[in-house]
């Protein structure tokens, strides 16, 4: 593994969260961040993750065509959508994923895209020139992909078995008091589905309410509820086993005694997300957002981007330019098996997140 | 002579106006709009009808989430009650120390405000994590006590296994204490501060014991601050959303933490809306006991 070339500190969904959560309140505030400099030259706002982007890529794109990009920093979707709810506050680029892709189409919160002039497009793999939730990549240019796993310590494992199902977590007390699970109920829903060989979609009422005395069964064994931060609670030896995104826990590894960790993607297969490059309606300057977008896509600047971030790229042209440790990670790129048997989850309106967070909620104070 | 508003009405005015607006403005439009929602329904994912339904109330009042109240406000009790009887002694000590120690004593009290509730909140975790500084302090007095044992010819004491602080709703209750108790304490020390203290010289002369001094004089003396110290700790505690979140366990939630799930994930604000204007009205409901406490103290007085 490239060590040292990996991503250093804090990861896209971290610290910035917490902030952003107390600061629900004053997304009403609007485009304070996002002020446009109008008048001192063109600028291209864009809202993005948290450590996100190469260290010169926006330096980089203000060089090639003279537009500057101010970039402000969101940690969840949540914040995202509720920060553009009552309308745009002046962001040019915005970087939803899936799930949020399909449900700000639907409300007419991103507007679509002209292909011709993204033609960066090209370089995109087969797979993700099209995609279930933005049907002919109407809105959206893919940016990166993650999956949800389970990363663990490895010397804690009993007989140093791989804890290659989701049952270690959501169905077993062997690790009782040693688990975290990520706080987020649509994803514990749906990945209680893929355990139970369902699909991660179109769960059935009996299905979710099997899944709701399951994980109220698995309660007492369940040490927290983690806010993305369960690379932090597996490195303090605060738990074992946590569930967590990819990315984070490759950059957990990457780190200096990473060596005691791991990631697997259980057998049942997981749930895919995908971060996408949006235009949200109202952008002041639709035409420095093509073009930016269609930068972020080249090949150069896609791979100082992946060097930095080492997410999985859905960039041909990029991954090509990477190196084999990068490639070959099996942390970045699960097996072709597991991802096989792995989806994304479908935008399925309002009322089913709504649904997903009472049954949380529920086990929560059962 | 003393003049009343009414003959200086362009000065009342100049006054009053600013934060009149303001508090129009940024507080009582806004929540009126959040009171609106509370009887909207959700008609798509970012709009809402005003329909005047009562649905939203009627759901919040289900026993899910009165249970939830029913749990944030004992949290919020015990936290207060804690917060109490840490904090009178606290605010007598610097009630009775001399000016020079008072001003520092106070400035203890007043520094964490100077930092972020957050970093706070993050720091106690560093304290009380199973790799933190508490369960470092108690694995060497078992370590030394091991070998003290081994050393007197008994069997030692085994490998050390680090206590469980955080992620349950003992570390919650105590992080609330952590910081809620300057609310506390401040208010008590401005009344312990004012009392006349001849009151309590003329009880311990006429042979009442310190403690039937302190029961049966100060407290009743300092019964206002205490209110107001009980009050101010108990609403922002009732309402603790950052610190249930970050160092509760999995049965730690807080009606706080519902709110926001109703205003974030679930995208359903007349929903978010109803719970809090419902626990708006809990507060309304302990400021009102507060006010009633207050008049019976004056009357008293």
């Amino acid at each position: 593994m490239a060590k040292g070339k990996f991503l250093r500190g804090a990861s896209r969904r971290s610290i910035l969260q917490q902030f952003g959560a107390a600061a629900v309140g004053i997304s009403f505030a609007g485009g304070l961040a996002a002020c446009n400099r109008q008048g001192g030259g063109r600028t291209v706002n864009f809202y993005n993750w948290d450590t996100y982007i190469g260290p010169t890529t926006l330096a980089d794109f203000e060089a090639a065509t003279g537009a500057a990009v101010e970039m402000s920093l969101f940690a969840n979707n949540d914040e995202l959508f509720a920060r553009l709810r009552a309308g745009n506050p002046g962001f040019d680029v915005i970087v939803p994923s899936n799930e949020f892709v399909t449900r700000m189409s639907q409300a007419q919160m991103i507007v679509p895209l002209d292909r011709a002039r993204i033609p960066n497009f090209a370089n995109l793999l087969a797979e993700f020139q099209d995609a279930a939730f933005d049907p002919g990549r109407q809105y959206s240019m893919p940016y990166t992909w993650l999956t949800l796993g389970i990363a663990y310590r490895k010397d804690k494992m009993r007989g140093g078995a791989v804890p290659n199902s989701w049952r270690y977590i959501f169905d077993s007390p062997q690790y009782s008091g040693r688990i975290a699970l990520l706080s987020e109920s649509a994803d514990l829903m749906r990945l209680c589905a893929k355990y139970k060989g369902h699909s991660v979609n179109n769960i059935p009422e009996t299905l979710l309410s099997e899944i709701e005395q399951m994980l109220i069964r698995q309660k007492p064994h369940i040490k927290a509820f983690h806010e993305d931060d369960g690379q932090d609670l597996l490195a303090s030896g605060e738990v074992d086993i946590v569930l967590e995104y990819n990315g984070d826990i490759a950059q957990l590894m990457a780190a200096e005694g990473g060596d005691a960790f791991d990631f697997v993607v259980p057998q049942e297969g997981t749930l895919i997300n995908s971060d996408c490059l949006c235009i949200p309606t109202g952008a002041p300057n639709p035409d420095d957002a093509h073009a930016f977008i269609n930068y972020l896509l080249d090949a150069e600047a896609g791979q100082k981007i992946t060097e930095e971030i080492q997410y999985p790229t859905p960039n041909a042209a990029v991954r090509d330019r990477m190196p084999d440790s990068y490639k070959n990670n099996p942390v970045i790129f699960p097996p072709a098996d597991v991802m096989a048997k792995s989806e994304y989850g479908a935008f399925e309106g309002d009322e089913r997140s709504r649904l997903y967070e009472e049954i949380f909620t529920r086990i929560n104070a059962a | 002579m003393e003049q009343t508003w009414r003959q200086a009405k362009a000065a009342f005015a100049a006054v009053a106006i600013p934060p009149v607006a303001w508090l129009l403005l940024f507080f009582l439009i806004p929540m009126a709009v959040i009171w609106a929602y509370s009887f909207g329904e959700n008609t798509g994912p970012v709009t809402i009808d005003l329909t005047g339904t009562f649905a939203n109330y009627m759901r919040a009042l289900e026993p899910l989430y009165l249970g939830i109240f029913g749990k944030s406000l004992v949290v919020a009790g015990v936290t207060t009650l804690l917060c109490l009887i840490v904090g009178f002694p606290v605010a007598l000590a610097i009630a009775f120390a001399s000016p020079r120690t008072k001003a520092w004593l106070l400035l203890l009290i007043m520094l964490p405000f100077w930092t972020n509730l957050l970093i706070r909140t993050y720091a106690l975790i560093a304290v009380l994590r199973e790799n933190g500084y508490v369960n470092f302090t108690l694995e060497w007095f078992w370590n030394n006590a091991s070998g003290l044992m081994t050393m007197v010819g008994l069997q030692p004491l085994g490998d050390f296994t680090p206590a469980t602080l955080l992620y349950n709703n003992f570390a919650v209750v105590l992080g609330l204490v952590y910081v809620h108790l300057p609310f506390m304490v401040l208010p008590l020390y401005s009344a312990l501060d004012r009392m006349d203290r001849s009151v309590m010289e003329a009880s311990l002369d006429l042979g009442a014991g310190h403690w039937r001094t302190m029961l049966l004089v100060v407290v009743p003396l300092a019964a206002p601050g205490i209110a107001s110290g009980i009050l101010i700790t108990f609403i922002p505690a009732l309402g603790a959303y950052l610190t249930p979140d970050l160092l509760g366990g999995t049965d730690s939630q807080m009606i706080a933490n519902v709110i926001e799930r109703q205003f974030k994930k679930a995208n359903d604000w007349p929903f978010g809306a109803a719970l809090s204007f419902l626990l708006m009205y809990l507060t309304f409901f302990a400021i009102a006991a507060q006010a009633m406490v207050q008049k019976r103290a004056e009357r008293r007085g």
